[in-house]
């Protein structure tokens, strides 16, 4: 079935664990990465992926997780840094296709996008929610102003 | 030179001083509070408090007008964004990143960050210094891909007697230069190898032990 993907996500905290149980539960071939083995917890009984114990800045670990042969990347650990390294190893040295970094600082996101790292910073996506609440609200009002 | 560090511990201690008692300006970036009060009061620095990998810190550190980047911590991950951090947004010439993980060393020259290994380093110059008395001096160059080695050839040494010529070396070997009663030949064939004579070479570290086998005899 080539609509299965093969993804891997690094860090197992609210969001890579939420995005492992969705993604495995729409049928894709799903591993998660975390240093800690505890975080396993949060993934849902029916989660049929793989999980891999380790720190993921560690060559060997990518390499135990086959991050060789993932279609998707998905690094979403709550340290910038591990993502934006993880992400660039995915990227330049396995050669993965779609690789995106979770990014909390803005200032870090700028250069990286500048690397072509794809990164989403959740304070800027939040951030855009909010102005375009305003945006609607005033244009309710009738108001055009910028 | 305008020399940022960042990072803490001894090893950052010692560099800094030896920074300032050689002329250079030193900034140091280093998350802990108390370690900076320290730093602060024993070193002539300037100490900043924070993060490194935020691009704020480096820009009060003055990262926009410094020469050198030096990213010491003890996190791999901190290192690589702190020199890429330098280098891509305030333009640092040389941003050097210390990869605590010997692996990740090739690893960032790959992602475009000079890296060295401090277990590459001391691992190599035990091996090879302390394991053979007749070298006098050893020097790594380009991040160690290829070695410098200054011996002194006693009697023992195989190729004493022997024309540079008729020497069976490996492959990417070099004999660069030579001292001869302190005077110095730039050696070709024909030249001979005697007792006493001083010999750089020049290897890479697949053929560092073969080669040097070859000269002085001994055994690795």
């Amino acid at each position: 079935m080539k609509n299965s993907l093969y993804i891997v996500i690094v860090g197992c905290g609210r969001l890579g664990s939420h995005l492992a149980n969705q993604l495995s539960r729409a049928g894709h071939s799903v591993v998660v990465i975390d240093l800690n083995e505890d975080t396993f917890g949060d993934l849902s009984p029916d989660f049929s992926g793989f999980r891999v114990v380790g720190d993921a800045t560690r060559i060997a670990v990518l390499k135990e997780a086959k991050v060789k042969q993932a279609d998707i990347f998905f690094a979403t650990t709550h340290e910038d840094n591990v993502n934006l390294m993880v992400a660039q190893v995915a990227l330049k040295l396995f050669n993965v296709k779609h690789v995106l970094a979770r990014v909390f600082d803005p200032r870090r996101e700028e250069v990286y996008s500048q690397l072509g790292i794809e990164t989403i910073c959740p304070t800027l996506v939040a951030a855009e929610i909010f102005l375009m609440a305003v945006a609607s609200s005033r244009a309710a009002r009738g108001d055009v102003r910028p | 030179m305008k020399i940022l560090l960042v990072g803490g511990g001894k090893t950052l201690y010692f560099l800094c001083q030896n920074f300032v008692a050689k002329g250079h300006t030193v900034v140091i970036i280093n998350r802990d509070q108390e370690e900076c009060v320290q730093l602060a009061r024993q070193l002539s620095a300037t100490i900043i408090c924070g993060d490194g990998s935020d691009a704020l810190i480096l820009k009060e550190a003055g990262a926009m007008g410094a020469d050198v980047v030096l990213a010491i911590t003890p996190n791999d991950q901190d290192n690589l964004v702190i020199c890429q951090l330098a280098a891509l947004k305030f333009g640092v010439p040389r941003a050097i990143a210390l990869a605590n993980d010997p692996e990740n060393a090739e690893i960032f020259e790959k992602l475009g960050v000079s890296a060295f290994s401090i277990t590459h380093i001391v691992g190599s110059l035990i091996e090879q210094r302390a394991s053979m008395e007749q070298i006098v001096n050893l020097l790594p160059v380009g991040e160690g891909r290829v070695n410098v080695t200054e011996i002194v050839l006693n009697d023992e040494s195989p190729v004493v007697g022997k024309l540079l010529k008729d020497l069976d070396l490996p492959e990417n070997a070099l004999v660069a230069v030579m001292m001869r009663d302190n005077k110095p030949i730039v050696p070709r064939g024909a030249n001979d190898l005697l007792a006493g004579d001083r010999v750089v070479l020049i290897t890479l570290p697949e053929n560092h032990g073969p080669v040097l086998r070859a000269f002085t005899g001994e055994r690795i």
